[in-house]
């Protein structure tokens, strides 16, 4: 690389000269949670609803209420299709907002539950989506106390959309955002990654290829709690879903500020999810996880939180993958098993197969 | 240019007279198209490309190449570091 | 995965770095030609590794990137129509034509769908006989014989509703035409693995030697590359100019002779334009008289669509190692990832996009050693 006075550019303030300008209609990226996505809440939403609440931006709000610290989540679900390996949308939308919640530190308390059915979906379907989202819901522990049913005419939905919003007590003492991050605070997650993304491309029309995995859907709260049981004073956590952990880490160095290296080969990357992603050209780093969750721990905790981690199932394979440092501050940084080194940028929309 | 990934051939079958393969890729399995490598056989490697198999693999060359990689070192370690030898050159000038 | 994971071996890594940095005594340039190694190459950080005399530039081998801005154009009025199901590989969404993408185009109600081959959209044009199903027939020697039998199928088959969009391109023309144009810098190519699979080498010892330039067939795992990039410094340092494979695992040297025969039978060799480079001799294919009558564009009457590209690019020069990215007065202001004027930056591994990566993390890192093989 030539010296960086070559130039007369200002590299670090390069951004995006015209977000949306672009994009005069929605596209399939706006939803993919990337660089359109952030664009859409930032330049659309933030400015239209405006409030101090919004502007945390993270995965759940915290709030304060009559004394109490609550977190508050809302999330959608329009997956497809409905029933995959592993799990099915109604899993996704309880464990989708349970985790969102898990997240800031609550354990969630209740659950509400909308459903966008379009006209002519069969009764039968409806009432096994509902049946896996009670079951889920059981299982994390948490009751859907609200619910609301809308029905759209045939060719204005695509069969069932689901959306839930949820609520829970923030453990005193907890304050989990990414502000917090500094240099030398240890990079952990709780597992394998990639294995929902890769189950759900397995079923997808057009891609449809046979692998034995199957989506790693699950409640994180309780693996959470585990570890604010060792201390209250982790920094940040994330479930890395769409845009998989590149999206997560990359957010989370833009709002602490600081850089973020990890070593590649730290990072547990089951065979069949990297081999899928060499087929379709993928990087596993980009693919969604459903029941996975990184976290940002100070240098002396790290070792007592791996240890809570690993005490959990979901949290059995969890290991150090990297730290914040102070250099290339808002940039993700991958040291390659050769010992080279490679930049984890933001993901701009969904990922797609390559040929190339 | 061409992202072509080697699998191994599970099981064979003709569908309107094309010959089509179940191919393993390391626990992902994909039907490839056999038109271009008629003799491929169950338990053979092909390269893949966009579900075609275009081209065996061999596992004798890959076995030699790999050889003659780990064998680059040994000549080296036998007759020294020529990092060394070179500065060693230098020095004595 | 086998032949994978083995050709990614760390130590055996360093004995080839070790070699190569043992033999080089001068700078020298090399181009890998594919796109796929450009992107194995900064995946796996292997350029920071090499001894600072090692160039490598990356070349103009990415079909998605040199895909002309007129046939992109002539794809989102194909895919805008509503008697159209427009078939593509992935990668081809993102890249703009003029003012939009086929993302958008899907936005406005296209029917556009990502396969995985093109079989799968012959598949489709057989599930929707109502409909016109057409696919986006990109890509190089390697690409084009899976194109070709699938055209070849539907004319067997008698599938009167499928047709291809044809932007095939040719490796030997392009070397040929970087190789012609005057202050070229390229002393070494590491020659597309997966074309030679097909083709075999045959067409490349006329062009070492009337070059005077190494020509090493080189494969796309991390220790390919380095074998590579070994064998072709090695030639330099020796004054030679052979044709090599170094990817003789899945190269022979007849290729693929199934699949060269389908390729004359369905495709003819015609003048191509390459997106930021211009148009060069015989570096594509065409379908030919017998297949015609599958060939998207004139079934869509889109032959007529005329689009320039833009002349502020500078890629072709980029491409040929001539200009530094961040030279050209464009870059990081006109032209970024998210407005791309030309093949460089419209994929993450063109040369133009991924400068502009990397230059913003050493621009905000502390200088240090590159850090050795571990």
């Amino acid at each position: 690389m030539p010296d960086s006075t070559a130039t007369t550019l200002d590299p670090t303030a390069w951004t995006c000269p015209a977000p949306l300008r672009d994009q005069p209609r929605i596209v399939m990226g706006h939803g993919g949670g990337g660089t359109l996505s952030a664009e859409l809440v930032q330049h659309v939403f933030a400015p239209a609803f405006g409030g101090e609440a919004l502007a945390q931006l993270g995965d759940a709000a915290a709030l304060s209420l009559g004394g109490v610290r609550l977190a508050f989540s809302t999330d959608s679900f329009v997956v497809r299709p409905l029933f995959f390996p592993g799990g099915s949308i109604g899993d996704l939308a309880v464990d989708g907002t349970v985790n969102d919640l898990a997240m800031s530190g609550a354990k969630a308390a209740y659950l509400s539950c909308g459903f966008i059915l379009e006209e002519g979906v069969e009764v039968e379907t409806v009432s096994r989506v509902a049946e896996a989202l009670g079951a889920a819901a059981r299982a994390a522990g948490v009751e859907v106390a609200t619910g609301d049913t809308k029905v759209v005419e045939a060719g204005h939905g695509d069969g069932i959309f689901v959306n839930t919003a949820g609520i829970g007590l923030i453990p005193a003492g907890v304050d989990l955002r990414p502000q917090r991050v500094v240099p030398g605070d240890v990079v952990i997650v709780s597992g394998a990654i990639g294995a929902h993304g890769v189950a759900i491309m397995s079923v997808r029309e057009g891609l449809e290829f046979g692998v034995e995995i199957v989506s790693d859907c699950a409640p994180l709260g309780g693996l959470v709690e585990a570890m604010l049981a060792v201390t209250p004073d982790l920094h940040v956590l994330r479930d890395p879903t769409r845009g998989g952990l590149a999206a997560s880490l990359n957010e989370i160095a833009a709002a602490a500020g600081t850089g973020v290296v990890i070593t590649e080969r730290e990072v547990p990357v089951p065979p069949a999810v990297s081999n899928a992603c060499a087929v379709l050209g993928l990087d596993p780093f980009y693919v969604a996880n459903e029941g996975k969750l990184v976290a940002f721990v100070p240098r002396a905790h790290a070792d007592a939180v791996l240890e809570a981690m690993r005490a959990h199932p979901l949290g059995a394979e969890a290991r150090i993958i990297g730290e914040a440092v102070a250099d290339h501050p808002g940039m993700v940084v991958a040291r390659t098993g050769l010992g080279g080194t490679r930049v984890v940028d933001m993901p701009l929309g969904e990922q797609l197969p390559r040929i190339c | 240019m061409c992202l072509a990934v080697p699998g191994r051939v599970l099981e064979i079958e003709e569908r309107d007279g094309t010959r089509v393969a179940s191919v393993d890729f390391g626990g992902v399995v994909k039907e490839v198209c056999l038109e271009y490598l008629p003799d491929l056989q169950v338990g053979e490697y092909a390269i893949v490309h966009v579900g075609f198999a275009l081209q065996r693999l061999d596992e004798e060359s890959a076995r030699q190449t790999l050889e003659l990689f780990s064998e680059l070192g040994m000549l080296q370690e036998e007759f020294g570091d020529p990092w060394e030898a070179a500065a060693g050159q230098e020095v004595g000038k | 995965m086998k032949y994978i994971d083995e050709f990614q071996d760390p130590e055996l890594a360093r004995r080839l770095l070790d070699d190569i940095h043992a033999t080089v005594t001068r700078p020298w340039a090399l181009m890998e030609v594919c796109g796929g190694q450009t992107h194995s190459i900064i995946r796996h950080g292997i350029d920071q590794l090499l001894p600072d005399e090692v160039e490598l530039i990356h070349g103009p081998g990415c079909p998605v990137c040199v895909t002309p801005l007129e046939v992109i154009d002539k794809a989102l009025e194909i895919a805008s129509r509503p008697d159209v199901i427009f078939c593509s590989f992935g990668d081809m969404l993102r890249v703009p034509g003029t003012g939009r993408d086929l993302f958008q185009v899907r936005g406005e109600g296209g029917d556009v769908r990502v396969v995985y081959s093109p079989l799968d959209a012959l598949r489709i044009a057989q599930q929707n006989p109502d409909r016109q199903v057409v696919f986006f027939g990109i890509g190089f020697e390697t690409t084009a014989p899976p194109n070709a039998m699938t055209v070849h199928q539907a004319r067997k088959l008698g599938i009167r509703n499928f047709s291809l969009l044809v932007s095939h391109v040719r490796v030997p023309p392009a070397i040929e035409a970087i190789m012609r144009s005057p202050n070229c810098r390229v002393q070494g190519f590491l020659a597309a693995g997966h074309v030679c699979t097909v083709m075999g080498v045959d067409e490349y010892p006329a062009l070492a030697d009337r070059h005077r330039v190494p020509i090493v067939v080189t494969g796309f795992e991390p220790l390919d590359i380095l074998e590579g990039v070994r064998r072709t410094v090695a030639q330099l340092e020796h004054g030679e100019h052979t044709v090599e494979n170094a990817y003789p695992r899945a190269v022979r040297a007849e290729g693929n002779p199934a699949a060269r025969a389908m390729l004359e039978d369905v495709f003819e060799v015609t003048d191509r334009a390459w997106r930021g480079i211009g148009v060069i001799p015989d570096s594509g294919w065409r379908l030919s008289a017998k297949y015609r009558e599958y060939d998207a564009e004139s079934r869509f009457s889109v032959e007529g669509i005329r689009t320039r590209e833009p002349a502020e690019c500078r890629s072709g020069e980029v491409l040929q190692g001539l200009l530094k990215p961040y030279e050209c007065e464009a870059f990081g202001t006109r032209c970024t990832p998210r407005t791309p004027l030309g093949a460089t930056m419209v994929s993450s591994e063109g040369a133009c996009a991924a400068y502009y990566l990397y230059r913003r993390l050493t621009a905000t890192s502390t200088p240090r050693e590159a850090s050795p093989v571990a």
